[in-house]
């Protein structure tokens, strides 16, 4: 599949097609139902495009449509880009027809980021569950690259059985590297099988193993909702002051813009406002089912 | 103030379509008032009166020459602004791919008739659509707009109490206030100003200055309904577990009918579809509402699956969450969700049920 970008001219309505092409160079299974898609821009379509962790963009399959993606690579890499996709839905679903040499239409970066700002100089503690772990990965790539910009880095990571672990391929490769810069790393499922060599619970079973320092840390919880909220409000348990956990919300998003009104809760729109929110500015929505 | 008889009321039409105007005006169809494309005051339904109330709406004849002696039917000004289905691009997969079609050649839209709520409705979706839509801020900014004072509000009105009519005060080029033989007019602005030169007129006498004054005495008056604003938007934030919820979805049928008819609502879907070959795709942009259930489909789930949170997202979108987003509420009072909701659930009526037992939590059992 071939695409070609639009001309230069006056800027395309926000809602419009696309303005960046970019060729899929290799996908990467990552769970039953997910995989990264690594994508380079095509010569010339990648210019002045930068994203920060925590960031999505809107990805276009020709013909089929458009979905929202957390950006799930080294932001210090913007023209190679790697999303993770769950198929889950119409589009989800057509990605798995992808191969390495077809081109999707990239729109964005959209969304508010990881505050890495406000954790510098203390404690950054990410606890991500599943697939929640791919919008979370851009923050922690950045911070083992600028590994002494934090005084403790630790990461709880779950996920329902081993299998349901994304970058398992990179795994080894980032405990080994994680031990050698002082990464305090602690792996968990809530069913173990033989293979499993880490711990064996839901991922806030992890918290008194890590032994946080609350007045320290700032927190960065991405995972299912339910998960978010049980680890979030464990951290506001042993004191973590809610204006320093971060959780990352999904919602419906169809423009990026706050045009289309889909990604709204109560008055946030997600995709603007968010996805990264303080705890403090949507603990209380996200205690109302259905909002 | 000026006097505009029926013949220069016919001539101020016929400017506007010499000088390239689209008219958009009221038009008898489909047993309703709707607006419409007209081509001029021939047109309008002069005479016609309605009859409204929740869940039901009736034309009848008033047997008088009034061109506008009725309130709003289900149309606003938001279709032609923001139509209900819109064509962003077309994209060639090969040879030109993504290459934007130009807009289709526009005339210009001359909105003739639009009452203060519905010209207050453009304003709150011009600080939706404004900063970041080039079509609606073509369309809007190419629009004139030939305003009505309400003479005759219906059953489900309640604009007075809203502060957004039923005088036009704002958003005008032009406003008429309809007298009998016709009409008193004012220009607010250099076109509606430059309008009016060109158009005979006299001055209004003092008896017809005062029954423009009478007009919207007598109309405030004979509002059907009021809605009290105060302690919004906390009153509805505070009340989300308020049992009222579950019991206004009981009767709602989830239709969307009042997102169609409301003249604010914005929410719309970006649809890309494809040609048979293959090789040409489209993105179009169309109306959606909070009703359905794919409104709110995430990641494989639906967030708002019963009938009760859609409900409490669209009346707490409207009237709360609307001035958190944008400094204003999403509702000018034109009362048409009431009129055309079709088991005639008021909004009046279920914020006052709210209010009246605030902070009442709906109690679980399991």
């Amino acid at each position: 599949m071939s695409l070609q970008s639009a001309p230069a001219g006056p800027p395309l309505d926000p809602e419009g097609p696309p303005a960046r092409i970019a060729v899929i160079t290799r996908i990467v299974p990552e769970t039953p139902d997910s995989s990264t898609y690594w994508a380079r821009f095509r010569v010339g379509e990648g210019e002045g495009y930068s994203f920060e962790p925590g960031q999505f963009n809107m990805l276009y399959l020709f013909g089929i449509g458009e979905v929202a993606i957390s950006i799930s690579s080294d932001p210090s890499h913007p023209q190679l880009l790697g999303h993770t996709v769950r198929s889950v839905g119409r589009v989800t679903n057509a990605f798995r027809n992808l191969r390495p040499g077809d081109e999707i239409g990239i729109r964005g970066p959209f969304g508010r980021p990881w505050p890495l700002d406000s954790a510098r100089g203390g404690d950054l503690v990410v606890v991500a569950g599943g697939v929640g772990i791919c919008p979370v990965r851009p923050a922690i790539e950045y911070a083992m690259r600028h590994r002494e910009q934090f005084r403790r880095l630790v990461l709880l990571m779950g996920a329902r059985e081993p299998s349901l672990f994304p970058y398992k391929e990179e795994l080894e490769k980032w405990v080994a590297q994680m031990r050698r810069i002082g990464v305090e790393l602690h792996l968990t499922v809530d069913q173990a099988d033989a293979d499993w060599k880490y711990d064996e619970g839901v991922v806030t079973t992890l918290f008194p193993k890590a032994n946080l320092e609350p007045d320290r840390t700032t927190a960065f919880i991405c995972g299912p909702e339910i998960m978010m909220w049980f680890a979030a409000r464990g951290l506001l348990e042993v004191g973590v002051p809610p204006q320093r956990v971060h959780v990352s919300l999904e919602r419906h998003m169809q423009c990026g813009v706050k045009l289309c009104g889909h990604c709204q809760m109560g008055p946030k729109f997600v995709c603007q406002d968010g996805p990264v929110f303080r705890w403090d500015e949507v603990g209380e929505l996200l205690e109302v089912r259905e909002l | 103030m000026r006097f505009l008889d029926h013949q220069g009321f016919e001539r101020l039409l016929a400017t506007l379509a010499d000088d390239g105007y689209e008219l958009v005006g009221p038009t008898v169809r489909d047993g309703a008032i709707v607006l419409d494309r007209i081509e001029g005051a021939d047109d309008l339904p002069r005479g016609v009166g309605e009859e409204q109330g929740p869940g039901s709406y009736r034309l009848t004849s008033r047997g008088d020459g009034r061109y506008f002696a009725w309130a709003h039917g289900p149309d606003s000004a938001k279709r032609f602004l923001f139509p209900a289905r819109e064509l962003l691009a077309r994209m060639r997969r090969e040879g030109g791919a993504f290459a934007v079609e130009t807009a289709p050649d526009e005339r210009p839209i001359a909105f003739v008739g639009l009452r203060s709520c519905d010209l207050h409705a453009v304003a709150v979706q011009d600080r939706v659509f404004m900063h970041a839509d080039p079509g609606y801020r073509r369309r809007r900014e190419a629009a004139v707009f030939v305003g009505v004072d309400c003479a005759e509000p219906g059953a489900t009105c309640f604009c007075a109490s809203m502060g957004t009519g039923p005088r036009c005060t704002e958003g005008f080029d032009v406003a008429l206030t309809e007298l009998e033989g016709g009409f008193v007019v004012q220009a607010a602005t250099p076109t509606g100003e430059a309008l009016l030169a060109r158009i005979e007129t006299r001055e209004a006498t003092e008896a017809e200055v005062e029954a423009v004054a009478e007009t919207e005495r007598t109309a405030v008056a004979a509002m059907g309904r009021q809605m009290d604003e105060w302690d919004m938007p906390a009153l509805l934030y505070r009340n989300r577990l308020h049992p009222r919820w579950k019991e206004v979805a009981s009767r709602c049928l989830a239709c969307g009918n009042c997102t169609s008819v409301c003249p604010t609502c914005f929410c719309h879907d970006i649809v890309d579809g494809v040609s048979l070959s293959g090789d040409v795709a489209t993105r179009t942009r169309e109306w959606a509402s909070c009703f359905s259930e794919e409104y709110s489909w995430a990641a494989g789930a639906v967030v708002r699956a019963s009938r009760e949170s859609r409900y409490r997202q669209w009346l707490t979108h409207k009237f709360a969450s609307w001035i958190d987003q944008f400094g204003t509420s999403g509702c000018v009072g034109c009362g048409r969700c009431i009129t055309w909701c079709p088991v005639g659930i008021d909004v009046t009526e279920e914020v006052a049920a709210i209010r009246a037992t605030d902070g009442e939590v709906e109690v679980v059992t399991s």
